[in-house]
Formats: structure tokens, sequence, C-alpha cells
């Protein structure tokens, strides 16, 4: 009996079933891509340093920005940034706050950009970078995975990629999920 | 204050419809004429409040009122005065509003163009119609207003997306919402017969018009939606399976299996629970197309703002309407199975493998433009489902039914002999066998072109033969006026699917382009034209600035002058967006398409030039196949009134 | 099975050629170009609304392009440069999902639900058969409907 009535009560159930995951698909942002890197180690690269930052330190040197400069052994964030990015201009400010206040390293990555107004971008805002590497073609920024600009990588004391902030980081985020991660990396 | 109007007569509207969606469906129980009859009164108010709503919202609209907010984030000053009025449909509230336009505009024709019809079956289809109206009017109201105010009103609004300044706008999106609109009266038929238990020939004879009518809008809206991004996008492309197109295509598919459906039910009393599925499905698919634009739910070059509280709303009209429906199929349909049977041969079985096909298509549509989204839901992982794996799944599943499409209509009812079918079929064999060698010779076309076109010719010839053959021969003026409308629409349809097949395959596996850097004075030859560019200069528009060409094309073999192109590239300052219009010259076989692209004068401009084999065929098959559709709903009219009528004169007889 | 359907792909693929391709991005060699431009069409613009490469004007999806040309220069295979972009963004970058466990539903579904059909069918059409049996109905003697078909 019920077997002759099964065509009849599919259609219901196969909705229904549609419908449960329509209703879960509505929590997420089609437009946030999960970064193919995750524990995976950072890939290699080499960047030329940022030239004449003002630095806080009074030193003059700069260091190039390579795969080893993540891998110092206590977790730090990877930025990739530009002067022409609006986005990157308004969260700055965060991450000033996470270095400056919460002893967070962070590593720029300037995104095809023009070193001088880079510097003007960062003499503006705030240079509370360790390194600035300049990633002039972008194809580091495509080793990493980077879709847009600006990104966030949260990256673990043995250099390996644990989270990616695509877009720019708000106080929540900075709050909630970059410093816990941060500190269950330690 | 006309703004407020507006609101103040939704409102009325939506407690017209409130009304509509109980009264007459609890008097049509009862029997009772007078509250059965308030339907269509109600229908028709519904109508003129949505109608000045709707008015209210394009008056705004052509005033450029910025101090209503739908006007300042989609509107400027500086538009053109036809995107001022288009614009009012150009953004989620406004077509949102379109929507119920349309839907209270079939309201009233049901109310109005259903002489015939029993009481309570009118009744009942308007009280769902009203209960779907009362959904939108809801979600509308609550939230999507478009009349609400902003409290300090801008100089000036943000402008429409230039992509949509464009004739395409005016149409494109009123054809579609009648197709998807149509296809919820076909629901309202399905559920009202549902609830009164039964499904008869006389109901099948109401309810396929709404269904052709509903198809034919379908096809113009997805036809017209195809063509604008043909030369609107700039490279030459018209389908993508992007999930809002399919979300318009899904629909059609099972509005083309159900108008076959319902002319079943009419003719020979079966494919009852068919029809009833297929209609409620049909919606519901609209329905899930409304969804995906509007809530943000998947990625996509045509969704509007994306905003997940709104697809709440509109997940929970789903879960109502159509959980509703099949819910009440599922109790009630088991028993409502009737007609004589059929043998497997016959025109009800190669009827019975259309729906397969289609339902089978529709779904893999479903499959590839959900799966992304429930593979995330249950692993975390974000693939990609795209044109690959459209094409790979979808064409398969045509090539049968193009096959099957021109057997179909020579095979009797009841029981049919196949062999006495193929045996007609001589004509259309040979067609087929020669357009197979001509596109072997031809070359380049790859196993699916050839395929293509062979069935392109083998459906047409076997098409136009087997309509010859109803009405040649002596009095075959006589037999040809007297043919029912709906085997000439049937023909004019079926035709019409061979030309659309025939562009498609043509365009895809023969496309020449050529993609260059040209100075001026620069000529290209391309698929046995010379284009030469002749100058490139800086033009003015309304609401833009833009950089012009001027391309001659001739005809290689004797220089004669085919066509002077002026493909453009637009910058719109207040969107501050780019967009490529461009120049195509038809010559009824092919298309000629140049875009201008980055250059200067030195190195040179980017063009990208190609010619498109058949495409034409592309639209106007499709104009031709809703004309089809149209002029079989017209026929079906009259067959009902020559009934009526019969009957009336038995009567008095 | 996945080498008929990647043949039933490659002989299937209607797609007309759609781009957004600057003449000085192309490759000199016509078989790699047209190899760069069958790839650009497979491959998925990370950032895009749901484009191909080949469609897209974003900047990231000119230097991806950029970087299937640089690979295939380089003598890579089509899966190889598929396999460079799919390390850096994942599956996500690939217009035609690969055949693997979480991805059978996707390939293999239209054949389940073919199949399932042709059975709903098949057993509609013997009930259908048996009935007319049963009715008693004269199967040649078509009620007629206007259309004027014949039958031998």
């Amino acid at each position: 009996m019920l077997l002759k009535r099964l065509p009849y009560i599919l259609p219901l159930l196969i909705f229904a079933g549609i419908g449960v995951y329509l209703w879960i698909g509505l929590g997420h942002d089609p437009r946030i891509l999960p970064s193919a890197l995750l524990n995976k180690p950072a890939p290699e690269f080499n960047l030329p340093p940022l030239q004449d930052r003002a630095r806080l330190d009074g030193k003059s040197e700069e260091l190039p920005l390579t795969t080893a400069s993540l891998a110092t052994g206590k977790p730090m964030l990877v930025n990739f940034f530009a002067s022409w990015c609006g986005p990157c201009q308004v969260e700055h400010p965060i991450l000033n706050d996470l270095a400056k206040a919460h002893d967070v390293t962070i590593q720029g990555v300037n995104y095809k950009d023009d070193p001088r107004r880079a510097l003007i971008f960062l003499g503006q805002l705030g240079d509370t970078y360790d390194r600035v590497g300049r990633d002039q073609d972008g194809r580091v920024a495509i080793d990493f995975g980077v879709y847009g600009i600006p990104e966030t990588f949260v990256v673990d004391g043995k250099g390996r990629i644990q989270y990616r902030h695509p877009g720019p980081l708000s106080p929540e985020i900075a709050q909630n999920t970059i410093l816990p991660l941060l500190e269950s990396l330690k | 204050m006309t703004v407020e109007t507006g609101h103040f007569a939704l409102i009325v509207a939506l407690i017209l419809a409130l009304l509509q969606s109980t009264v007459p469906m609890w008097a049509a129980a009862r029997g009772n004429r007078e509250l059965m009859n308030l339907a269509r009164h109600t229908a028709w108010g519904q109508l003129i409040c949505v109608t000045l709503a709707f008015c209210a919202l394009m008056y705004a609209f052509s005033r450029s009122d910025f101090s209503v907010a739908v006007v300042a984030m989609n509107s400027h000053s500086d538009k053109p005065f036809m995107y001022k009025l288009a614009a009012s449909w150009g953004h989620h509230e406004g077509s949102l509003l379109l929507w119920i336009l349309i839907l209270s505009l079939f309201g009233a024709c049901v109310a109005t163009f259903s002489r015939g019809m029993p009481d309570p079956l009118r009744a009942r289809v308007l009280a769902v119609q009203g209960l779907i109206g009362v959904g939108f009017l809801l979600f509308t109201l609550l939230t999507s207003n478009p009349f609400s105010r902003l409290l300090e009103a801008p100089v000036d609004g943000n402008g429409l997306n230039p992509l949509l300044q464009d004739p395409g706008l005016v149409f494109h999106p009123p054809l579609l919402y009648f197709g998807y609109v149509g296809m919820s009266t076909a629901f309202s038929f399905a559920v009202a017969a549902l609830i009164e238990g039964k499904v008869t020939p006389d109901w099948a004879r109401w309810a396929r018009t709404w269904v052709l009518i509903a198809w034919a809008g379908l096809t113009m809206g997805i036809s017209l939606g195809s063509w604008w991004a043909y030369y609107e996008l700039g490279w030459g492309g018209f389908w993508f399976w992007d999930p809002v197109e399919n979300a318009s295509f899904m629909p059609w598919l099972l509005a083309t299996a159900l108008l076959h459906c319902v002319s079943v039910v009419a003719k020979r009393d079966a494919f009852k629970g068919w029809t009833l599925l297929l209609s409620i499905l049909g919606f519901s698919l609209s329905l899930l197309g409304t969804f995906i634009v509007r809530s943000g739910l998947l990625t996509s070059v045509h969704a509007f703002a994306t905003d997940p509280a709104r697809g709440v709303f509109i997940l929970g009209l789903l879960g109502v309407a159509v959980g509703g429906a099949l819910l009440l199929f599922a109790i009630r349909a088991p028993t409502m199975e009737g007609g004589n049977g059929f043998e497997p041969v016959s025109r009800e079985g190669a009827l019975l493998l259309n729906n397969l096909l289609f339902a089978t298509a529709a779904a893999t549509v479903l499959i590839g433009t959900l799966y992304p989204l429930v593979l995330e839901a249950v692993t975390g992982e974000k693939v990609s489902v795209g044109p690959p794996f459209f094409n790979a799944t979808f064409v398969p599943l045509m090539m049968p039914m193009l096959a099957i499409m021109a057997v179909a209509p020579l095979l009797a009812w009841r029981k049919a002999s196949a062999l006495a079918a193929m045996k007609q079929l001589w004509l259309a064999g040979i067609a087929a066998a020669g357009v197979l060698l001509l596109v072997v010779w031809i070359g380049g076309a790859g196993v699916a072109g050839i395929i293509g076109m062979t069935l392109a010719a083998w459906l047409a010839v076997a098409s136009i033969y087997a309509w010859v053959r109803r009405w040649w021969g002596k009095g075959a003026l006589g037999r040809l006026v007297g043919l029912p409308l709906e085997v000439h629409g049937m023909t004019m349809a079926h035709c019409a699917a061979a030309v659309i097949v025939a562009g498609i395959t043509a365009t895809s596996v023969w496309q020449g382009e050529a993609v260059k850097l040209m100075k001026v004075g620069d000529s290209v030859d391309l698929a046995g034209y010379t284009w030469r560019l002749d100058r490139v200069y800086d033009t003015i528009g309304p609401n833009y600035q833009a950089m012009r060409g001027d391309m001659t094309v001739t005809r290689a073999s004797d220089g004669s002058t085919v066509s002077t192109l002026h493909p453009e590239r637009r910058f719109y300052p207040v969107a501050q967006q780019n967009t490529t219009e461009a120049a195509i010259h038809t010559t009824g076989l092919a298309d000629l398409y140049a875009v201008l692209g980055e250059g200067n004068p030195q190195s040179g401009w980017a063009v990208r030039l190609y010619y498109n084999p058949l495409v034409p065929w592309m639209w106007f098959g499709a104009a031709f196949m809703a004309l089809g559709g149209v002029i079989s709903a017209a026929g079906k009219i009259r067959t009902r009134r020559s009934r009526a009528a019969r009957a009336a004169a038995e009567v008095v007889a | 099975m996945r080498l008929i359907m990647l043949a039933t792909l490659a002989l299937l693929s209607i797609a007309p050629a759609a781009q957004a391709i600057a003449p000085s991005e192309m490759l000199s060699d016509p078989v790699l170009e047209g190899r760069a431009r069958e790839l650009g069409k497979e491959l998925r613009c990370p950032k895009c609304q749901n484009q191909s490469l080949d469609d897209s004007e974003a900047g990231i999806a000119v230097d991806l392009r950029r970087i299937v040309r640089e690979r295939l220069v380089a003598g890579d295979s089509d899966a190889q440069v598929k396999d460079y972009l799919t390390a850096r963004y994942g599956d996500f970058v690939l217009l035609e999902p690969p055949v693997k466990s979480t991805t059978w539903i996707l390939w293999y579904g239209p054949f389940a639900v073919i199949l399932l059909g042709a059975i709903v069918i098949w057993r509609i059409a013997k009930r259908n058969k048996a009935r007319l049996a049963a009715s008693g109905a004269d199967p040649d003697d078509d009620d007629g409907d206007g259309w004027e078909i014949t039958r031998r």
C-alpha cells in the first residue's frame, strides 16, 4: 500500500530535504572562499623589502620578507594590503591595535603598489608591521591563494597557515577570532 | 503624497487578498454562490490597487524623487527618461511589485475570462491565487517596502547599474514574470483540483490556456534575457548556466512537459497525476528562482543585493505553498488517476517518455545548481559547478528528445504502429542524411555539431511534413483553415525548436573569432569578410562618456560594403563602471559582432571580432516558438466556446 | 567510468567562445593558445560572481590567465596547470568539478534520476497496458481528436 503511494510522497520528501539545505545555506556567505592552504606550510617566497620606512626602533636596514620569516616559533599574521585599496585603509587601525596593544607580529605584503604611495599610506595610517615585502607582480599573493585585497592570514610558529580572512578585518573578528586563535597557537 | 497613496493601496490590496483567499474557498465548500463570486470582485479590486501602487512608484522614479529610498538607490537625475521609468523594476523592491502587479492581472483575467467555468472551481482557483498574493504582499510590506522614505533625501541618486541601462530591462523582467506568474495560475488550478478532489477534461481545457500563456511568457522572457546577455556583455556568449539563468530555465522545462500533459488530460482523461505534480513543481521552481535571486544564497552576476533575512521569508513562503501543495498531492492524487489505458507504443507512451526526459533535465539542472550549496552545508567544501558539467549532462538528454519529437505527432493515441510512423518519416530521414553529409563536408563541427545539425534537420522536416500531410490534397485550403489552431501551434513550436537547436549548434561549433590589436586603418580578415577600423574617437551620452570606433565590413570576395559597425566602450561616472557596447550586424544567417577594447592611437586598440553563424535563428526561433504557444492557447478558447455553445443549443433544441 | 564521462564531455562540449582576452595576453603558438583558451573556459575566476577566467575582466583573472599561459609554455600538461591552481585556490576554481567521493552525487545523480524515472515510467506503462486490456475498449478505435491521423 505504501509502495503504491511512494511516488506521490516522494516529491514532498525531496522538497523537504532541499528546504533543509536552503535553510542552512542562508547562514553562509557564498563569496567567502576557504583557503586551500589550511594546515599547510606557507608557500616559498622571497620578497624585497619596502625601503625607507619610518621605523619605530630607528633601524634603517630593511630585511626581505621570506618564508623563513614566518617560522620563527611565534604565531603571527600576514596581511596583504595596498595604498590604492579603500578597505585596507579602514582595517589599518585594527592592525595597529593588534600590533601595539596585543603584541601581535604582523608581516605586511604590499601588493602591486607604488613604493612611494605605500610609504605615504603607512606614514598617514601608522606603520606597525614587522617587515613589509613588496609583491610587485602579485605572484606571491596568488601562491597564497589571495583573491582580493585586503586579506589576512594567521600563521603558526612553524609557518603553517591556520586561518585566512578575506576582506578587511573588523574589531569583532580581531577580538573573537584572531586573538583567540593566536593564543591557542602559542 | 503619491508615494504614501501607493503604500496605502498596497495595504488595501493585502486586505482584499486576505478576503479572496478565505471567503470564496469556504463558500465553494458551502455552495454559496454570492460569496463565491466575491472572488471576482476582490480580484479586480486587487488589480486596481496594485496598479495604483505601481503607478505611484513609477511616478516617484519619473520625478526623480530621491526622498524615496529605492529611487535614491537606483536612479539618477541624468539618466535617460525611459530608464528612469524602467528602473522602477530594476531592483528588488520594485521588481517584486511588478511580480505582484502581474499576479493581480492574471487573477483579474481568470475572474473575467472564465464564463463557462463552474463557480466552485473558479472560486477555489482565485482563492489559491489570492493566497499567493497574500504571501507576496506580506513579503513586500514587511521586508521590501518600495515606498519607504529617507529622512534626509540625498541631492542625487546612486544611479542604476549601467548594464541595466538598456532596452532589455524594459522587456525582459515583465515577460519573465509573466511566465513565473502564469505558473502560479497553473499551480492554483492544480491545488483547486486537489481540494475539489477531481481532475476533469473540462478543468484541463481551462487550465491549458493559462499554462500555454505562462509557457509563452517564460519562453520569451528567457530568450530575451539570453539575447540581452549576448549583445550587452560583449563577448558573444548567450548562456552561462548561471544559477539565476537556471532558475528560469527549470520552470520552463517543467512547463513544457506540463503543457503536453494538460492536453492529454483534456483529450484522453489520463496523465492527471503528472499534470498536477508538474503544475505544483513548476511553480515551486519559480519560487525557488525568486528565492535564489533575492536571498544571497548563491553567487551570480544576476543576483540582487543579498539579504538573508528576506531569504528566510521566501523560504517560509516556499514551505507553506509548496509543502502544503505537495502534501495535498500526496494525500489526494493517488485516488485521482483515470483513463482507459494505452499501449507503450502510442502517443501517450511518447508523451510519457517526454515527461521523463524533461523531468530528468530539470532535475539535472537543479542538482547542478544546488550542489555547491549542499556540499558546503555538509562538508564545508566549496566546489564550482559550471558550464562543463551542464553541457555534459543536459545535452545528451536533449538528443533523444529531439529525435522523438519528430515521431510523436505521427503516433496514434492509445495504440500506434511505430513502423507506420517511421514510414512517414522518409523525407525527414533523407533531409537528415543530407544535412549530415553537408556538415561533415563543411568540417570542424565535431561529433556534437554533427548530431545537433542532423537532429535539427530531422525534426524540422518531420514536423513540416506531418503538418502538410494533414491538409494537403483536394480541398486543401478548407482543411488548412479547419484544422484546430493547436496543430499549427504545435508545428510552429516544434519547428522553432529545430531552428533554435540549429542556431545553438552552429554558433557553438563554427564561431569565427579574431582578437587583434588594430590601429586606425588596419584590416582583419574573418569569415570571408574584411573588417577595417576607420576611426576611434570620443563621444558623449546623456550620462556616460564613451570611446567609439567606426568599422567598415566588406565582403572579401568583391569588396562590397556589408555594414558599418560602431562598437563603444562606455564609462558611467556616477556608477564608476565601464560597459562594452558591442556592434552587431545581422545578415539573417549570421551575426557580425565587433567589440572595442582598451588601447591608444600609438599601439592600437584591442578589438574582438566574431562571426556567429545562425545566431539570429536562436532569437527568431524563440519568438516563433512563443507565438506557436499563443496560437495554441487561442485555439482552445474557440473550441471551448463552440462546445459550450453546442451544449446550449442542444438543451434548447 | 571517469574516462567515459571525460570523453563524453569532450565530445559534447557545446559552448561558444566567450572571453575578455586582450591581444597582448595571447600566446604566439596557436596550439598552446588554444589550450590556454580551453583551460580559461574550464577555470573559474575566484573573485568574480560566477564567471570563467576567460570571461572576467578582473585583475586577478588577468593574472591567472597569464599564469596559465606561463605554465603551458613551461611544458605543463592541462592537468598540471589545473593542479597548480587548485593547490592555491581549491577545487572551487574548477568549473567542472572533479569526480571524487564528495561529488559522486553530482556526477551520478542525473544517471540515478533517469534510471529511477525510467523504472517509474515502465511501471506506469505496464499499468496502463493492463488497464487498456481490462477496459475492453478497442485499441484501434481512436476516439478521434480532429487531427485526422492515419494509422497504417
